[in-house]
């Protein structure tokens, strides 16, 4: 896009602005109130994780990746646990998928809340974001009761999960399960077709499904484009073919069209929930192997060899086979892979972190070319970026 | 994984001096490549209708130094096709005296933040990139911090005390 006037005036948005989610500084060149260009600048929240998990055992390293998209602690685990678990060639138990299923749709939910919250703060509708805070309120609650944190759950271990659902759990579940279907009508009725909402997102910010492949998108800011790609169906892990879900994608890929798919997500991770608690088949929480799986913590102070192994776990670490693997994850903002080359000692040789927002943040210098700059904070809260994960 | 494999044979036979190894791990592909080729191997890969590989998954660097002593730098592209749904993980080496490889950004628009990280992270230079600048480290930073011989709590001013304190002097 070229200038049409000669005074091109260059601003600085961000890294303190409200609407770019946390630390994210963009350079804008407007002409008028058009972007002419747009330079993103990150790494303001760069804290060296993949450095720092050369230096840690693969069981330590699971609480960093809370700290990527610590919107969904659990989609993060669950990548890293199962890119573990492929090195080692192990599976974790049918109840534990199950278990981890239901904490990551969980999470979907809340992330996807806390999107549109904020989203909509930013176009200026006020209110979803109270509503959408006293669901998340429930779901923290949730994850309280299970892991025992609301926030950086480090829920999932390499084998299967911590420990196991608490009394409870199952009630408290299906109640939120049951309510939210009304919940997300009533959002939808603030936003889906209000005058205001579809003038601030139609037709804003598009990108083409070819542009959104080579771009490299992934998650619902692609399937807003139209393309249908899940991973949790394409290359289903931890169970996910045995759940029934439907995947949306947009049509025209603008701001509107990724909200529906959000919106639309939402409902169908809460059926996937809804499922997994109805039929969570009985057995153990984490795989019997001692040598890499940490023991139940209430053998530990009954029986002599669990304590033990415990020990070993804990202090030695876990040595994988000399190998590589790539995992990647339908996490709430695209795909989440996790490259771990290991050469066969306690520490991983190399982690690279594949983070979603990254990639779909580099899309948005494509989307916002030629665009108001009211528009620009309409198309970062589309794209849905963690900055979290975006600096590692 | 037939088919898998069948990737990895087509390459071969369309560039015969291109592919210099080929792994099987954990049902995973992994296709070695001369360096001198990668422009060539991404472009069909990207392009031929068998493979498909429009989607780059990610791209990075990895310092073997302390793999195998070979002194060497790897670049490691992981691809994918929406299409036919299948995976494959192409590596170049490169040595850690000349890090520099031809870049992809032209094949994949993606590649180039990928780059510029890996650039920022092992110092790898990429020829032909439009913006090869550093993207997570500050301004000013020095070293390649994902390097193996860089020291974990790195080598930048202990505290930023220090540097006012300098600045007082």
């Amino acid at each position: 896009m070229t200038a049409t006037t000669q005074q091109v005036m260059t601003i600085n948005m961000g890294p303190q602005h409200p609407s770019t989610h946390g630390v994210l500084r963009l350079i804008l060149e407007l002409d008028g109130e058009t972007v002419v260009k747009s330079t993103p600048h990150i790494g303001f929240l760069h804290r060296g994780i993949e450095k720092l998990a050369e230096h840690k055992t693969y069981h330590q390293f699971i609480t960093l990746t809370d700290r990527l998209d610590y919107l969904a602690p659990m989609s993060n685990n669950l990548g890293y646990a199962l890119a573990v678990e492929k090195l080692l060639d192990i599976e974790a138990p049918k109840r534990s998928q199950y278990i981890r299923i239901i904490l990551c749709e969980l999470t979907r939910i809340s992330s996807h809340l806390l999107w549109l919250a904020t989203h909509a703060l930013d176009i200026g509708a006020m209110t979803v974001f109270f509503y959408c805070f006293r669901e998340r309120e429930t779901l923290n609650d949730i994850f309280e009761m299970v892991a025992g944190a609301r926030m950086n759950l480090s829920y999932v271990r390499i084998g299967g999960v911590a420990r196991d659902l608490p009394d409870g759990f199952a009630e408290k579940a299906r109640e939120f399960v049951n309510a939210f279907p009304g919940r997300l009508r009533e959002y939808e009725t603030l936003l889906t077709k209000n005058k205001i909402w579809l003038m601030r997102t139609k037709d804003v910010g598009i990108i083409s499904a070819e542009d959104a492949i080579n771009y490299g998108l992934s998650g619902p800011s692609i399937r807003g484009s139209g393309v249908k790609w899940d991973i949790r169906k394409s290359e289903p892990y931890s169970s996910y073919n045995e759940m029934d879900f439907i995947v949306p994608v947009g049509k025209n890929g603008d701001v509107y069209d990724r909200y529906l798919v959000r919106i639309e997500e939402m409902r169908q991770s809460n059926e996937i929930v809804r499922q997994a608690v109805d039929t969570l088949p009985k057995g153990e929480f984490i795989a019997d192997i001692p040598d890499v799986a940490l023991p139940q913590k209430v053998n530990l102070k009954k029986s002599m060899e669990s304590l033990i192994h415990h020990f070993k776990i804990v202090t030695d670490g876990i040595c994988p086979p000399v190998g590589e693997v790539y995992v990647c994850v339908e996490a709430p903002k695209g795909e989440l892979g996790y490259y771990i080359i290991s050469d066969g000692t306690k520490n991983p040789y190399r982690i690279k972190i594949r983070p979603p927002s990254f990639v779909n943040l580099e899309g948005l210098q494509k989307m916002i070319e030629g665009h108001l700059l009211a528009d620009v904070v309409a198309v970062i809260g589309s794209l849905d970026i963690v900055l979290g994960e975006i600096d590692r | 994984m037939a088919e898998m494999s069948a990737i990895g044979k087509k390459l071969k036979e369309t560039f015969p001096d291109a592919v210099t190894g080929m792994k099987t791990f954990r049902g995973e592909l992994t296709v070695s490549i001369n360096k001198d080729y990668i422009g060539k191997v991404a472009e069909f890969l990207c392009n031929d209708d068998e493979s498909d590989f429009g989607y780059l998954s990610d791209l990075c660097g990895v310092d073997k130094s302390r793999l195998d002593n070979s002194n060497a730098f790897e670049v490691v592209y992981h691809l994918y096709s929406l299409r036919h749904n299948h995976r494959v993980r192409l590596k170049v080496e490169i040595p850690a005296s000349n890090p520099s490889i031809k870049t992809v950004t032209n094949v994949w628009k993606t590649a180039d933040w990928h780059e510029r990280e890996a650039y920022d992270m092992f110092g790898i230079i990429f020829e032909g990139h439009p913006n090869l600048e550093r993207i997570l480290t500050p301004e000013g930073f020095e070293g390649y911090p994902l390097r193996k011989d860089y020291p974990l709590k790195g080598r930048q001013p202990a505290s930023l005390r220090e540097v006012y304190r300098k600045g007082e002097e």
